[in-house]
């Protein structure tokens, strides 16, 4: 049977004006039961029907078993935040399939696995029961297949109540499976079968549908992870130490796989890269340290936890001023619980990770986008400020779908920072400043001159490397003039950094008195708060944090607006009081709206946060 | 490869130049600093039979990495081969520090001097992954069996029933560091003593001359906390109980191998770089290239508090952990930008693939 005689079937909605290309899909199966290609599939489909398109992963850390559910919004205004309530929801999963029921919005889509019975628990949704399990068996052959094919099955179903274009499916299915012929041919029956049962035995009572547009034509979907790996790999990084972690992992894997095929040298067939799965993160920076002093581009990946045990590397790479690229992508807290669940939980602790006055630049990148290119900053910025460097990603920007512009190819040279490589360097310049002294500022930005071991046959291009006590030369030294003199360097360091850092993102001209600031992934639910906030009369302006330490248009933001909301995915408002320290009297201005139960925020809860703040 | 004539030159009488070695340096010129330790400690003397073995072995010092945790030990790096470069890390884990290292740098000449606070307690782990991958360096362990920067706590290597100047007794069996190299793969495993300087000068060329991690555990008393009656770290310890395994010779590559030997009393190692370990044995039909024998020689000597030492386990074939990566040729940090970050047609090809 074929689209269009189905379509001829499906009768319209009747008293409700449709809901078009602007809703969340909802599927809840139960951990390890296969449905991320599924769930891929639908989303792709969507995708290449030219509707912008967000997928959310909100899974637990379990390998099989526990409740997962993955969420699709699409949205023809553009907004890929999460979108808190839900108007289409599979239901797959017996163990929540009653509590899923009970929090979708009135007027919800459910479809769901008909032995479950379901319908009798509220009134105020439509539900579609079907029977997955009867029709696998039909549709399947492969006992083996089953499991899996039964998720292909609701994306059929949801294909024929939303208006998802078969032609679309196919491609989906054909990409998700790398057109193997047998996986294709499985899983397009199932989903036809399903299709067709629709057909045949539904009747569609729900406003939702999908419709054609066009604003996907020319983009990508990625996930933050691979967004990074691919600015780490474009960056040139020369070595890779890391400890598996969620949500981190995927990033040094898809590293290791796109460097696997890019990076490989044709003449000596050699990789241009090293890699060591370390035993633990502590490790892990430790060797980072050890290559970047040796004078390679080097990096690890990592997540709260492991940031944690980084700590003591962090403050030697401080002191000692060895490059380091260090990729966080946060999550909630230690050990188990909420480790898949995302959150901004690591500001205060990372900026000043370590003892004694280390402190550290942070990058914050706001989209897939900047964890490309900021990945690519960070290891120019780590070498030119010889300083360990964080990229602060999270689980939602991290290992989320994002849509996104194709990446644009990098438009300046690796910047190397101050090294002597050769000794023609290193004799030009004893012949300008007398001598190498590694760590003196001969050029007044408290950056000093650094050689790499092995590289000069010379007495004069040789130090030592040591934690907190050393004079300019590099010798030891517990002189509290030595001591106090590089400190005072290091912060005149740190200061240059704040011209460099990547500037704040700055949306005046609302004419508002009130303004928003927040950083990262929250950048979605924030732009989406204001416009409609802005439809409804309150319109803000918006500075977007894009690294640490502060540069002076945040302060400038803060002292043009009466108001100043700052959003937070953690409990305690950790950006807000960095702002609070930085900014003395204008503090007072701030206010804080907190997001921190563990799933991606939403612009709901901005738009609250604004409004109950306004009605004050 | 060998030429007949060592090219080492004697000092003569007329000119007195000093000596130098292949590379045309002399002894002074692998020194460094001078030592801030105490008068006596054992370490000072580990650290001239380094100093004398990178020279007879005409290592280019530039190309030397010398690393260290914390600890007394960990100090020494700064006592020679000044022209190298040298990274004092934090306790315990001059291993990682060590394995990044030289793992873009293939060209770098790995020392790391450690103690056995450093090594055996809190950097047990980072020693253990260190010895697995096989990281191409030479690894010492500066071994007192005491705490001597935080002034006199025990360490793990301390024996079971020795006695802290204090009199508090260490009832916990001590981490045999040679048997845990072995067992853990280690291709060159071997134990001396500070006072045995023509054994440890020997085991230190062959150390360099090893390819892959060459672990040294020496027995380097503490004048100043484990000195006494009771401790079996002590200088009058070792001296009275010190039994050798073997004597030890070493022909580096450059020389020719003289003299024919017995394989009766005689056992020769051959290097990765051409260079011979010869061992004249003094314990029976004991053979350091079987695991077994040498696994079983760590056990029975814990268990009669014997103090062997000589080369206890040598593998010399085992391949390191540059050549199980893949990145044993062209030093990593060596190659150009440009070839670092791909062309364009590259990322185009990778946002194609996510359209």
């Amino acid at each position: 049977m074929s689209t269009a005689v189905l379509e001829e079937k499906r009768p319209e909605t009747a008293n409700r004006p449709p809901v078009i290309n602007d809703f969340s899909i909802h599927v809840a199966t139960a951990n390890g039961s296969g449905s991320q290609s599924s769930n891929n599939i639908l989303m792709r489909s969507i995708f290449q029907m030219g509707i912008p398109v967000s997928g959310k992963n909100l899974f637990p850390s379990n390998i099989q078993g526990l409740p997962t559910w993955f969420t699709i919004r699409a949205s023809k205004e553009g907004f890929i935040a999460r979108r808190r309530d839900v108007g289409v929801l599979i239901c797959m999963n017996p163990e929540t399939a009653h509590e899923d029921v009970k929090t979708v919005a009135p007027g919800a889509a459910v479809i769901y696995e008909e032995s479950l019975k379901l319908d009798g628990l509220r009134q105020d949704v439509v539900f579609y029961p079907v029977p997955f399990q009867k029709l696998v068996l039909e549709l399947v052959h492969d006992g083996k297949l089953r499991r899996l094919a039964v998720n292909m099955i609701y994306v059929g179903v949801a294909a024929w109540l939303l208006g998802i274009d078969m032609a679309e499916i196919e491609k989906a299915v054909a990409k998700q499976f790398k057109s193997k012929a047998s996986a294709v041919e499985v899983n397009m029956s199932a989903i036809r079968g399903g299709l067709e049962w629709a057909g045949k035995n539904l009747t569609k009572r729900d406003p939702f549908r999908l419709e054609r547009m066009n604003a996907t034509a020319g983009k990508i979907i990625i996930e933050g992870n691979a967004a990074a790996a691919i600015g780490c790999m474009m960056a040139g990084v020369q070595f890779l130490a890391w400890y598996p972690i969620t949500p981190s992992s995927s990033l040094a894997e898809a590293l290791i796989d796109y460097a696997g095929r890019y990076r490989i040298d044709p003449e000596t067939g050699q990789p241009t890269f090293a890699v060591v799965q370390a035993e633990d993160e502590l490790a892990a920076l430790g060797m980072v340290l050890g290559a970047a002093w040796a004078g390679a581009r080097s990096m690890t990946t990592t997540s709260g936890p492991g940031i944690s045990l980084m700590s003591e590397f962090a403050g030697l790479g401080y002191y000692t001023e060895i490059p380091a690229v260090v990729v966080d992508v946060q999550r909630v807290g230690p050990s188990t619980g909420l480790p898949t669940r995302t959150m901004q939980g690591d500001i205060t602790s990372t900026y000043y990770l370590s003892h004694g006055d280390a402190k550290h630049i942070l990058l914050l990148p706001g989209s897939v986008e900047e964890c490309y290119s900021m990945a690519i900053d960070a290891f120019d910025l780590a070498e030119r400020f010889q300083t360990p460097v964080f990229l602060m990603s999270d689980l939602d920007l991290g290992m989320n779908n994002w849509m996104a512009d194709p990446f644009p190819y990098p438009d300046k040279p690796l910047d190397r920072g101050k090294v002597l490589k050769t000794r023609e360097e290193l004799e030009a310049h004893i012949a300008r400043f007398k001598e190498f002294a590694r760590y003196r500022d001969v050029d007044g930005d408290g950056i000093p001159w650094r050689t790499l071991p092995g590289f000069i046959d010379s007495p004069a291009a040789t130090y030592f490397t040591r934690g907190s006590g050393h004079n300019e030369r590099g010798l030891y030294t517990e002189r509290p003039d030595d001591y106090q003199r590089n400190m005072d360097r290091l912060a005149r360091k740190f200061d240059t950094a704040r011209r460099f850092v990547p500037r704040p993102v700055v949306s005046n001209g609302s004419g508002s008195r009130v303004g928003v600031i927040a950083y990262g992934s929250s950048d979605f639910a924030v732009e989406e708060a204001r416009v409609i906030l802005a439809r409804k009369g309150l319109p803000i302006d918006y500075l977007r944090l894009r690294a640490l330490p502060f540069t002076t248009e945040t302060a400038d933001f803060v002292s043009a607006h009466d108001r100043v909301y700052v959003v937070d995915q953690n409990r305690d408002g950790q950006m807000v009081d960095l702002l609070r320290l930085e900014l003395g009297p204008h503090a007072t201005k701030l206010r804080s709206i907190r997001h921190y139960d563990g799933f991606p925020l939403d612009a709901e809860t901005v738009i609250e946060g604004i409004e109950a703040g306004e009605k004050r | 490869m060998s030429s007949t004539t060592p090219e080492t030159k004697a000092p003569t009488a007329e000119t007195k130049a000093p000596a130098t070695n292949r590379v045309g340096l002399s002894i002074k010129e692998y020194g460094g600093s001078k030592s801030t330790l105490c008068v006596g400690c054992g370490h000072d003397v580990i650290t001239r039979q380094i100093t004398q073995a990178m020279y007879e072995m005409s290592i280019a010092p530039h190309k030397v990495a010398k690393l260290s945790g914390i600890g007394c030990s960990s100090k020494t790096t700064a006592y020679f081969a000044d022209r190298g470069h040298g990274f004092n890390a934090v306790h315990g884990r001059m291993p990682a520090v060590a394995t990044g290292a030289l793992m873009v740098n293939s060209s770098l000449i790995g020392i790391g001097v450690s103690g056995d606070g450093d090594t055996a307690s809190i950097g047990a782990g980072q020693f253990v992954h260190l010895l697995r991958r096989n990281v191409p360096m030479v690894y010492i362990v500066e071994n007192n069996g005491v705490y001597g920067l935080t002034k006199g706590q025990f360490s793990a290597t301390a024996d079971a029933g020795s006695k802290l100047k204090t009199g508090a007794v260490n009832d916990l069996p001590a981490i045999d560091l040679c048997a845990m190299a072995i067992e853990l793969g280690c291709g060159y495993v071997a134990r001396s003593f500070s006072g045995d300087m023509k054994q440890l000068v020997a085991l230190l060329k062959g150390a360099f001359a090893h390819r892959g991690t060459a672990l040294l555990d020496v027995i380097s008393p503490c004048v100043t906390f484990n000195n006494h009656e009771s401790s079996t770290k002590s200088y009058k310890w070792a001296k009275d109980h010190e039994i050798p395994i073997h004597e030890i010779g070493f022909i580096p590559y450059f020389e020719e191998i003289a003299v024919e030997y017995d394989p009766g009393t005689t056992q020769d190692v051959e290097l990765h770089d051409g260079s011979h370990i010869r061992l004249r044995k003094l314990r029976e039909d004991y053979d350091p290239t079987s695991k077994g024998q040498a696994l079983s020689l760590c056990l029975e000597a814990q268990a009669k508090t014997e103090f062997l030492t000589g080369l206890i386990y040598a593998e010399p074939r085992k391949k390191d952990f540059l050549e199980l990566s893949g990145v044993a040729g062209e030093p990593i940090v060596s190659i150009p930008d440009a070839r670092l970050r791909p062309p364009k047609k590259s990322l185009d090809e990778i946002m194609e693939s996510l359209k």
